[in-house]
């Protein structure tokens, strides 16, 4: 529940970060480098987080950063579960060769560690933003093909898909409209915890320099800015790290929540 | 059109098992062969135990699976060589009522979409005409309108099974292969359903290939009876035949394994051992490694079905062990 509540807070944040935002992400202010937040001697209310070595207003780049990173996050999750979910049905219904071919690649995706895998596939592809999310989400595929695959199966072994089947359907109809549908409870449960893997990845490559490129206020990029006045200047690393945690949390606390009300299997 | 709705000769079904990398893939034979017809209107029960085959049976009968060797006709038509429009055709003339009526109804989809389905793939008619008969045959079925919106989880074991027939019988098929239809229900349930699927055949003449294990359900419906041992016709004809005087030892031992009440003096026939395995099945007699009576020969040499007192009976010694003619042979005193 209290993942829930922050999910659509920080959701109503992002979608309203040109108006709640005291400042646009990327104006510096020549007077205040390194400006303490607000209740901190030096600080002033003008800039209530601080700003940054250049003089960017720190909760204005958060609010921005959470468009970014939720942005990153679903699509890297929505471009992910629909190949995975395709990948998955394809691999569940033609047993053999195809089903062998397509899960042992995934099993070769699986046995690299998955930031070490991303790297590679930026390294290749160039850094930047898109390239980031496109590298995360072939990292993350694996999990959705799989479980699409294992739900298939269950569920094509079941009564009324071969009553389907005698009626004469297709088999894309079998895919789609019978098998599919049933499949979804473990694909959400999995797709919303799936969001925090996402932004976490995609901000672990922001802080290696590989994913958003500054000037963007993406929370990963923001850290690896801040790195050298983790001293000096403790704002400027805390509340990108703390956004990237809360919002994390909450992601896989709504996930955990979710897999409640919908897998029957753990209601009692 | 044939006069029959089934016509099968020699229905075969192996199955390929692997038993491990290194070991060559054996061959199970669940189907060995059936031969029967059935006529429109007509109940054939298939009985046995668990794993003698008639599942698979029913599977290549309703054309969900292909049959490895034999012929298979459905309205006249060929099953086994059916070119593509045919088969569509035949998809129509077969339909299937599943055991488990939990498993066998899409728990995502409401009774009304799961009705009309059949007719949205196999007909071109309009969503209006679709609904208005899927309401005609909810009621039919002995449901009422208003379940027609509601999901499966909220009905009953018996509506459930009332819903599956309802969906069988959409199409018009002219054959419906049911499952052990009622064995998952409620002994008081079962009469209701068992009511239900007569009342239907008498209405629409549809004929029942009824495969179940339990006698009394099978007294109750069928007009013929199969009993199948390890993919194989032990003995089949009308029920009256078999029920008064089984002539197989093996249907004698399922017969007398039915409990009844006031059942003192009945013959107690208790089967010692297990279903051989289908993958290595007895030489002589499929029955010979369990048969009270099986001597050398019954071990040599596999009987065929031969006529006997009205029905065929699979077995060297069927006249011996059957005895004498009962003195109310027409055993009509069933119901």
């Amino acid at each position: 529940m209290a993942g829930l509540l922050f999910v659509i807070a920080i959701l109503l944040v992002a979608a309203f970060a040109n108006v709640l935002a005291p400042y646009p992400p990327d104006l510096t202010d020549n007077a205040v480098f390194l400006k303490p937040p607000a209740w901190q001697a030096g600080g002033s209310w003008a800039y209530p987080l601080g700003t940054d070595a250049i003089g960017r207003d720190m909760l204005s780049r958060l609010i921005f950063g959470a468009r970014l990173s939720l942005l990153i996050g679903i699509a890297v999750v929505a471009l992910a579960i629909v190949v995975g979910i395709a990948l998955g049905l394809v691999a569940g219904f033609f047993r053999g060769v195809t089903e062998i071919a397509i899960m042992r690649l995934m099993d070769v995706i699986l046995t690299l560690p998955s930031l070490l895998l991303a790297i590679v596939i930026v390294a290749i592809l160039g850094p930047g933003l898109m390239n980031a999310m496109l590298a995360v989400a072939v990292v993350v595929l694996p999990h959705y093909v799989r479980i699409t695959r294992a739900a298939v199966i269950t569920e094509t072994s079941k009564d009324y898909v071969t009553a389907a089947r005698a009626c004469g359907a297709g088999r894309l109809r079998l895919m789609l409209s019978e098998v599919l549908p049933n499949c979804a409870a473990p694909l959400i449960v999995q797709a919303s915890l799936g969001v925090s893997t996402a932004i976490l990845d995609a901000a672990a490559l922001g802080f290696l320099g590989l994913g958003a490129q500054p000037p963007a206020s993406e929370w990963g990029t923001m850290l690896a800015d801040a790195r050298e006045f983790v001293l000096r200047a403790w704002w400027v690393v805390t509340f990108p790290g703390l956004m990237i945690l809360l919002t994390v949390l909450a992601f896989n606390l709504l996930g955990d929540g979710l897999r409640d009300a919908l897998d029957p299997k753990l209601k009692r | 059109m044939s006069e029959f709705v089934v016509t099968a000769t020699g229905l075969t079904r192996v199955y390929e098992v692997r038993r491990g990398p290194l070991r060559a893939s054996a061959q199970l034979t669940a189907v060995g062969g059936i031969s029967f017809t059935l006529a429109a209107g007509r109940t054939l029960a298939v009985v046995g135990e668990s794993g003698c085959g008639k599942s698979s049976l029913g599977r290549v009968v309703s054309l969900i699976e292909k049959p490895s060797a034999g012929s298979l006709q459905l309205t006249g038509m060929d099953a086994v060589a059916a070119s593509p429009g045919e088969q569509r055709t035949l998809r129509r003339a077969v339909q299937m009522v599943f055991q488990n009526p939990y498993g066998s109804l899409n728990p995502r989809k409401k009774i009304g979409a799961i009705l009309e389905a059949p007719l949205a793939i196999n007909t071109t008619l309009p969503p209006a005409e679709r609904e208005a008969r899927a309401r005609r045959m909810l009621a039919m079925v002995g449901l009422r309108p208003e379940h027609f919106d509601r999901y499966p989880h909220m009905f009953s074991g018996g509506q459930r099974q009332r819903i599956a027939i309802a969906r069988a019988l959409m199409l018009g098929p002219a054959l419906v292969v049911a499952d052990e239809p009622v064995s998952a229900l409620d002994v008081s349930v079962q009469a209701q359903v068992l009511n239900l699927l007569a009342d239907l055949q008498q209405d629409l003449g549809v004929a029942y290939l009824f495969i179940s294990h339990d006698l009394a359900v099978v007294r109750y419906i069928a007009h013929d009876v199969l009993v199948m041992y390890l993919g194989l016709a032990m003995e089949q004809g009308p029920k009256e035949r078999i029920f008064v005087r089984p002539l197989h030892p093996y249907t004698r031992a399922l017969l007398a394994s039915t409990p009844a009440l006031g059942g003192v003096g009945k013959e107690r026939i208790v089967l010692t051992g297990e279903l051989p395995s289908p993958l290595d099945p007895p030489a002589g007699c499929v029955f010979s490694t369990r048969c009270p009576h099986a001597d050398d020969r019954c071990r040599a040499q596999r009987p065929g079905l031969r006529l006997l007192d009205g029905r065929q009976v699979a077995c060297h010694h069927a006249e011996r062990l059957a005895g004498p003619v009962p003195e109310d042979n027409a055993g009509l005193s069933l119901h």
